[in-house]
């Protein structure tokens, strides 16, 4: 009976995959802010995500911070204005740049913000998406085996790499791309929703 | 007619206080009517002309061309010597005056497109310095606000294209870089990083004391201890005077015999409550148990009876010493309880120095003076049953479990701090001064000091769970006796200053025979041991 077997529809829409993006944004951030020691781990709750218990801040001006960002963050990859997402921590006293999360977002061939209108939808299974999606962010947490101490007190910082077209909402503002000389690289795994896809990458500081 | 005119001219254009707009047509405003373009004083002329009926002529003495597009000017064909406009056209006269006397009406020609020009001598002005009088006058009378404000931002713009520039190789950048204008808000004040435990933990920074005596690196026992709290603040380990170790396993108490190996359970709480510390009497025939409820109960060991409950205590008593007939208790709300276990109201004194859980706590050997050391990662000196400490000590960056007392020297006391300090600090208590410190890369979980050598040894946590021996003064460390798996949370010494048993939250104790004594020391040592006398024994029973 093998044509009995219920088939099961996936459809992720542009809209359901901005979601999933920006959701995985915010976990992941979370996580780097947890993992690196940016933040004091008390000001942190435990979140079951992904089918792990994550770290999430309960700090509210972080939080209050993280939800603008991704909302707007949201917001462009629905337009698809969006290329990257990079996080960059810096020393507090000397503004240096310690530590850059990039991850750089494509659309997957065939998709665009014009999908929209054409309700074109990808087929991917949602568990699928959520275990790679998992397996970045088990990659952040082992990154603080290999990567060095932030040994000062550090902040972070979210740049948003749009179009040139894109619109410029009144909040943001025109940003150094906060590059890191004489930087380390260490590709992450990557992630696709079917419409999306996320490749993440940590450049940090090399002392000589 | 034409003379009137040109003497009315002439008398304008001689008037050095006369409007300058009478004078010629600039040259940038003739330039621009010459390619056809309507100037602001394209209609010089005509007003020179209206006007000039009613000045009165002077008596002429110079001929003067006052406009280029005057065609009636006299001395046309003879083309008028260079103009004199007023004021304006000096250093011109200057340049020239040399050659060419005062002009008259017969002035020698001068080239017709020479009239006007004004050619400045550049050689003589200081432009670099006139430029800087001119910025610095600015910046002293503080500028122009707005202005102040469009260099800025212009200044950002020229930054980010020549950025944008420089990244894309001079191509028109494709995409921007966006941050939110309102940042996120800086971790607190005082954050450290909690990794850096992570990476420090296995680098050797002390230098290693030359020994001659062997240590073994093998615990001598090892014994298992289920049920073992994992609880950095609590004490559940004491060896008595009497050779009885008791270990507090949950909600148990059991006395461990190490003379001959035999094992007593002493006592059990109803369940939510757990045992949080021990304490022996110096005598060795009582136990002091505090437990989570508060209260502190007096065992009889050798009866195997309850001789005494004592409430008082809010929280948990998470440490206990004795000082003869004081019992003292650190409470998780940070006050210490003076007992006086003679007397049926036994709490005599409240001390209240800590605002956080009391971890440490112990009486001096001479019964002086009282170190407690708790989670506000403070150490505070007591002096005998005083209320107010001596000295607080703040040097410890993280909880303050470790405290000990140098058996053989006066007033000097070793405290160890938690995870995020990780230092061993020695102190002098009739001073309140850092003697010595150095870092262990380790919490510090206990210390105790050798009767027989200038030594004392500390129990460590994550990475290695090692124990250290350490030499005093020098600092130097000893041995690293490692074994346990899981974090060192207590450590005692036998009652004849051999052995220090450690345990661990890998839920076992064991035995380390790091202080052996030479053969003929021991045997003097025991000559000298007298047998204890109960006061407890006369007092309460």
């Amino acid at each position: 009976m093998a044509g009995t077997k219920q088939e099961t529809k996936n459809s992720i829409t542009l809209k359901g995959s901005a979601q999933l993006v920006s959701e995985f944004f915010y976990f992941g951030i979370n996580s780097i802010l947890y993992q690196r020691g940016i933040y004091p781990p008390e000001s942190f709750t435990f979140q079951q995500q992904y089918g792990l218990t994550l770290l999430t801040t309960t700090d509210e001006g972080v939080k209050e911070y993280l939800n603008n960002v991704l909302a707007q963050i949201k917001d462009w990859l629905e337009q698809g204005n969006i290329q990257r997402l990079v996080l960059a921590v810096s020393n507090v006293d000397t503004q240096q740049v310690l530590e850059r999360w990039d991850f750089d977002i494509q659309h997957e061939p065939g998709f665009g913000p014009q999908s929209i209108k054409e309700a074109k939808v990808g087929s991917k299974d949602l568990k699928v998406i959520q275990k790679e999606m998992r397996d970045v962010i088990r990659q952040i947490t082992a990154s603080v085996t290999f990567l060095p101490l932030l040994d000062c007190v550090c902040s972070f910082d979210l740049l948003v790499y749009t179009h040139q077209n894109a619109e410029v909402p009144e909040k943001w503002a025109e940003s150094a791309p906060c590059f890191i000389t004489n930087s380390q690289e260490v590709r992450l795994k990557s992630f696709s929703t079917s419409v999306h896809k996320v490749e993440a990458c940590v450049s940090y500081k090399v002392d000589l | 007619m034409s003379h009137l005119q040109f003497d009315a001219k002439l008398s304008e254009a001689l008037r050095m206080d006369g409007e300058l707009t009478r004078g010629p047509i600039p040259r940038w405003q003739r330039k621009a009517m010459e390619q056809g373009m309507q100037t602001l004083s394209i209609s010089n002329e005509n007003s020179f002309a209206n006007k000039s009926g009613q000045n009165t002529p002077r008596s002429v003495k110079t001929p003067h061309s006052g406009s280029f597009l005057d065609n009636k000017s006299p001395g046309r064909g003879k083309s008028p010597s260079r103009s004199k406009s007023p004021g304006r056209r000096v250093p011109m006269l200057v340049v020239r005056g040399a050659g060419q006397k005062t002009p008259s009406r017969k002035t020698p020609a001068t080239p017709h497109n020479q009239q006007d020009r004004f050619i400045p001598n550049r050689s003589t002005t200081d432009t670099e310095r006139s430029h800087h009088l001119l910025v610095t006058s600015m910046e002293a009378s503080g500028g122009d606000k707005s202005r102040e404000e469009d260099e800025v931002s212009l200044q950002q713009k020229e930054y980010q294209e020549k950025m944008t520039e420089n990244l894309n190789d001079g191509v028109a950048p494709e995409t921007r870089v966006l941050s939110f204008k309102s940042k996120a808000p800086q971790a607190k004040e005082g954050h450290l990083n909690n990794h850096k435990v992570l990476y420090s933990a296995g680098k050797p920074t002390v230098p290693k004391a030359a020994t001659t005596r062997h240590i073994p690196n093998m615990p001598e026992k090892v014994l298992d201890a289920p049920e073992l709290l994992d609880d950095y603040y609590l004490h559940l380990l004491d060896w008595s005077v009497n050779n009885h170790l008791a270990v507090a396993l949950g909600n148990s108490v059991y006395v461990w015999n190490a003379g001959d190996g035999s094992i007593t359970p002493l006592c059990q709480l109803d369940d939510p409550d757990y045992i949080c510390s021990l304490s022996w009497i110096k005598e060795g025939n009582v136990l002091a148990i505090g437990n989570s409820s508060g209260v502190t109960q007096l065992w009889d060991v050798a009866q195997q009876k309850l001789v005494r409950s004592m409430g008082g205590h809010e929280s948990r008593v998470t440490t206990l010493s004795w000082n003869s007939y004081i019992l003292s208790s650190g409470s998780r709300l940070g006050q210490i309880f003076h007992h006086d276990v003679r007397v049926a109201e036994h709490h005599v004194a409240t001390l209240a120095g800590h605002s956080q859980e009391v971890c440490g706590l112990k009486w001096s050997p001479d019964g002086r003076l009282l170190a407690s050391g708790g989670n506000d990662n403070q150490v505070n000196i007591w002096d005998s049953m005083n209320t107010t400490p001596i000295h607080t000590l703040t040097q410890h960056q993280a909880a303050v479990k470790a405290v000990a007392w140098c058996p053989w020297q006066n007033n000097l006391l070793a405290t160890g701090g938690g995870t995020a300090d990780r230092t061993i600090r020695l102190w002098n208590c009739t001073t309140g001064i850092c003697l010595k410190d150095t870092t262990t890369n380790s919490q510090v979980s206990s210390i105790v000091w050798s009767a027989h050598y200038k030594e004392f040894i500390s129990g460590h946590g994550f990475s290695n769970n090692q124990l250290t021996i350490w030499k005093y003064p020098t600092m130097a460390k000893v041995a690293d006796l490692t074994g346990h798996t899981g974090r060192v949370l207590e450590l005692c010494v036998s009652p004849d200053g051999q052995m220090v048993v450690s345990a661990a939250a890998d839920e076992t104790i064991r035995m380390w025979k790091c202080w052996a004594m030479d053969k003929k020391d021991k045997k003097q040592a025991d000559s000298n041991k007298g047998h204890p006398i109960s006061m407890l024994a006369q007092t309460i029973r």
